[in-house]
């Protein structure tokens, strides 16, 4: 890739920053994963094929990246009962909202993953069947049952409803 | 009529347009990221240029920098996009915004506006100046602060008195203005003559010296 890497960075690192939250969790270790998938995508950069989709590129990354931190948890058994505190979003223009990744955090794991990979991240089924197994098709139904579920979850609702105002 | 009988129901292009919406990151939690990024990629000898914006009495100006030191400074008319992108192609892609790397040169170039400063203790990244045009560019120090040469004079003294236009040509592909003073050449006539950050700047400067 001969383009300022910069530019990858300020295009998708919101986009990989939503897929490690949503598959750590929002807190220390998403800002890890976050970390390190763009350590390693500035590492192979120069490599990288000019007509490569940086940002499925990115999330593929990251989807390694936060299995890393994952098994460095187990291994370490960091307790994950207690929340870190964190700096308060409530109130901040344009902040997240904490109630949502509390919604998706609560979704079952294959249909977070598939929520993260394809409607945060961007990938194709295909794509996201690769990183996650199973088949395409099963991972469709899984992206859309965890959004359906995210849309009947009580914090949603009032999202839903400002949605159908606009 | 079976226009809006559906406007209760949300598509799941919706609702994924509006989960994104609502878990898009603060601006600050990414700047923290970015920096975190900048000092390791640093720490890892992975960046082939580091850049950085200063805002200056003559617009804002990009720097940049290698391992070996400031190699390009640009002015806003020279469009900051291209001017990584040639950086990228002509040194390396792994190119970032990485402010601390720049900080030295950054503070030098505050005090030359602010009338502190005379000369620049930078080091230097030669490695866009190339044949004749090098020559001009590391002769281009030698004319001190506060004063001029014409573009004649210039090419005297790098041993081609008939190449003025080559030095026109030198001081205007300058990769590192301000700092290597190519706006202290002007035409024999006293008149200005071109310069890459505009006549303005060029006159600004030269006034900024003139004064102090």
């Amino acid at each position: 890739m001969k383009q300022p890497f910069e530019q990858a960075v300020s295009r998708h690192g919101g986009t990989v920053l939503r897929v490690c939250r949503a598959v750590l969790g929002p807190g220390p270790d998403a800002d890890d994963a976050w970390s390190e998938t763009f350590l390693a995508a500035l590492r192979e950069w120069p490599d990288l094929p000019e007509d490569t989709n940086v940002q499925a590129w990115l999330v593929r990354v990251a989807h390694r990246k936060a299995i890393d931190v994952t098994r460095s948890r187990a291994r370490h058994a960091i307790p994950t009962g207690a929340v870190p505190d964190r700096a308060s979003t409530i109130g901040v223009p344009g902040g997240t909202d904490p109630d949502v990744w509390s919604a998706v955090a609560a979704l079952p794991e294959r249909q977070r993953l598939a929520v993260a990979y394809h409607y945060l991240g961007g990938l194709a089924h295909t794509q996201t069947a690769e990183l996650i197994g199973g088949t395409p098709a099963a991972v469709r139904r899984a992206a859309a049952d965890g959004l359906q579920s995210l849309r009947r979850n009580p914090h949603l609702i009032g999202l839903a409803e400002e949605g159908h105002h606009r | 009529m079976t226009t809006n009988t559906n406007a209760t129901a949300m598509s799941p292009d919706d609702d994924a347009a509006l989960l994104i919406a609502r878990t898009t990151p603060d601006d600050d939690v990414l700047a923290r990221l970015h920096r975190r990024l900048e000092d390791a990629a640093q720490e890892q000898g992975l960046l082939d240029v580091a850049y950085s914006e200063v805002d200056t009495p003559v617009g804002r100006l990009l720097l940049a920098a290698t391992e070996v030191g400031l190699v390009r400074v640009a002015y806003e008319r020279e469009g900051f996009e291209e001017v990584l992108t040639k950086l990228a192609t002509g040194i390396g892609p792994r190119v970032l915004r990485a402010p601390a790397r720049l900080e030295f040169a950054a503070r030098q170039i505050e005090e030359y506006f602010a009338g502190r400063r005379t000369s620049f203790d930078v080091a230097l990244d030669r490695r866009l100046s190339h044949g004749f045009r090098g020559l001009v560019q590391r002769h281009l120090p030698d004319i001190a602060y506060g004063h001029t040469e014409t573009y004649r004079e210039v090419a005297i003294h790098v041993g081609n008195p008939g190449a003025v236009r080559a030095v026109g040509s030198a001081c205007a592909t300058n990769p590192l203005p301000v700092i290597v003073p190519c706006h202290r050449v002007l035409r024999a006539d006293g008149s200005l003559g071109g310069y890459v950050g505009g006549p303005d700047a060029k006159a600004t400067l030269l006034q900024l010296e003139r004064a102090a």
